[in-house]
């Protein structure tokens, strides 16, 4: 390597912080394995619940303490930054880790005689390790290339959640922040509500999609072709493996890890874009997706168990960009990192007083502008002061 | 034959190539693609921002 002595060249000299922070998430999704190992050699059961403090307690903790970063990388390293395989090998080396935990847990469960809260603790444990998967999924369900989209199908296995790339990429993204999208939380909406909503309606949208893009092929949605059924065939072998195996003493373990994974994911889907609404234009579209659409939170340390998924609003703009290279944007922040942020979300009048000032705020007052809950449209114009009778109402 | 650019992330719609995977066979012409197809890569642009782009490879 010849020096350049240009000084126009600070992209040589960049270097990148976070670079080796990057294998946080893989320690976080053997974690759950980790706890039972130490289990085994201490005899302390507490260690069962490893994974749930971390992400409950700890992760809090060192958001409030590390606190926030908004420093970006310079624009001329980008292109650099995003080709650098290494990256790209931490997400990849973190998919079998899923499978890895997934079944060390089932196995334990079923041989290591825990009492029912060790038993709780490991599948708490595996429901966390199943929504950072989703996470992955997401982060390679972007790409653009067979290969990665084909390990998306295959680290969404085991969180059972097959249908999340076609849901997230064709619905979501094209739908953001619009009344109808089922991924995008209203102003009002508890979590309850949100989640009721949104799980069938995100099945439902990437099952017709899928639907219609096979049927342009001339194919039916029963389909070797269908890239839902294709990953659901493996959660199948998986779980109905474990069954057969292990038998009925599974079953509390699949139900929770499966549901609450689902709930870390429409957990991160309800705080991401809250109340926050694009504007339809005259011509019937809605408005591009801007940065204030979505809810950031540059929290160092959440961000490095997440993949930056909390630089939220540029991954909107740019879905394609790896998470590498995610920039912090002018948008609305979050109070706190994700972590925080659920267990706000799980109690719903204290995330509506943390919130709706917020959601309120970027609208500069005007309730008019937020995407509100239909059934609590009239009472939150009223509250809010826009309570014309009869204007604006649906 | 003619291509057509997404302008939020570059993905080229070739009127050649088609794209297979999203139903379109080789030769499917821009007009017979539907008006609601979303950038198969982002779907932050839809059909109708799609700018023609250069023919050649
Ligand atoms: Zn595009």
């Amino acid at each position: 390597m010849s020096r350049a002595p240009i000084p126009a060249a600070p992209a040589v000299a960049y270097r990148d912080d976070k670079r080796h922070w990057w294998w946080l998430p893989l320690f976080v999704a053997i974690s759950p394995v980790l706890g039972i190992a130490l289990t085994a050699s201490t005899g302390q059961a507490a260690w069962l619940w490893l994974t749930p403090l971390l992400w409950y307690l700890v992760l809090p903790i060192a958001d409030a303490l590390v606190g926030r970063d908004r420093r970006n990388p310079p624009d001329a390293v980008v292109p650099t930054l995003e080709s650098d395989r290494y990256y790209k090998f931490l997400v990849y080396a973190s998919v079998p880790l899923f499978y890895v935990t997934w079944i060390v847990a089932a196995w334990a469960l079923a041989t290591q005689h825990y009492d029912w809260i060790g038993y709780l603790g490991v599948s708490l444990a595996v429901a966390l390790t199943n929504g950072l998967a989703l996470v992955v999924g997401h982060e390679i369900g972007h790409k653009t290339n067979r290969f990665e989209k084909r390990l998306a199908q295959i680290v969404l296995a085991v969180p059972a959640y097959g249908h999340f790339s076609a849901e997230h990429n064709r619905g979501h993204h094209k739908d953001v922040a619009t009344p109808d999208d089922p991924a995008s939380s209203r102003f009002g909406e508890s979590l309850y509500a949100f989640v009721l909503r949104e799980i069938p309606g995100a099945l439902g949208r990437a099952w017709h999609d899928e639907r219609q893009r096979l049927a342009r092929s001339g194919k039916g949605p029963w389909s070797l072709s269908n890239e839902l059924l294709q990953s659901f065939a493996i959660t199948a072998v998986l779980y109905g493996g474990a069954l057969a195996v292990w038998g009925a003493v599974l079953l509390p373990f699949l139900l929770i890890s499966t549901f609450w994974g689902w709930q870390f994911l429409s957990t991160s889907n309800y705080i991401e874009h809250y109340g926050l609404l694009r504007q339809r234009l005259p011509d019937g579209r809605f408005e591009r997706c801007r940065p204030e659409h979505s809810w950031n939170a540059d929290h160092v340390i959440s961000n490095l168990m997440l993949y930056h998924l909390q630089r939220h609003s540029d991954h909107h703009a740019r879905p394609t960009r790896c998470y590498q290279v995610l920039r912090s944007d002018r948008a609305p922040e979050l109070p706190s990192g994700y972590p925080l942020c659920f267990t706000l979300a799980y109690f719903p009048p204290l995330w509506r007083a943390v919130m709706d000032p917020r959601v309120l705020a970027v609208y500069g007052g005007d309730v008019t502008r937020v995407n509100i809950q239909p059934s609590k449209r009239a009472r939150i114009l009223a509250r809010y002061g826009a309570g014309q009778p009869g204007a604006a109402g649906g | 034959m003619a291509r057509y650019r997404c302008p939020g992330c570059g993905h080229v719609y070739d009127e050649q190539r088609g794209n297979p995977h999203e139903g379109f066979p080789p030769g499917t012409r821009w007009a017979q693609v539907p008006d609601d197809w979303a950038c198969p890569d982002c779907a932050v642009r839809d059909k109708a921002d799609f700018v023609p782009a250069p023919g050649d490879d």
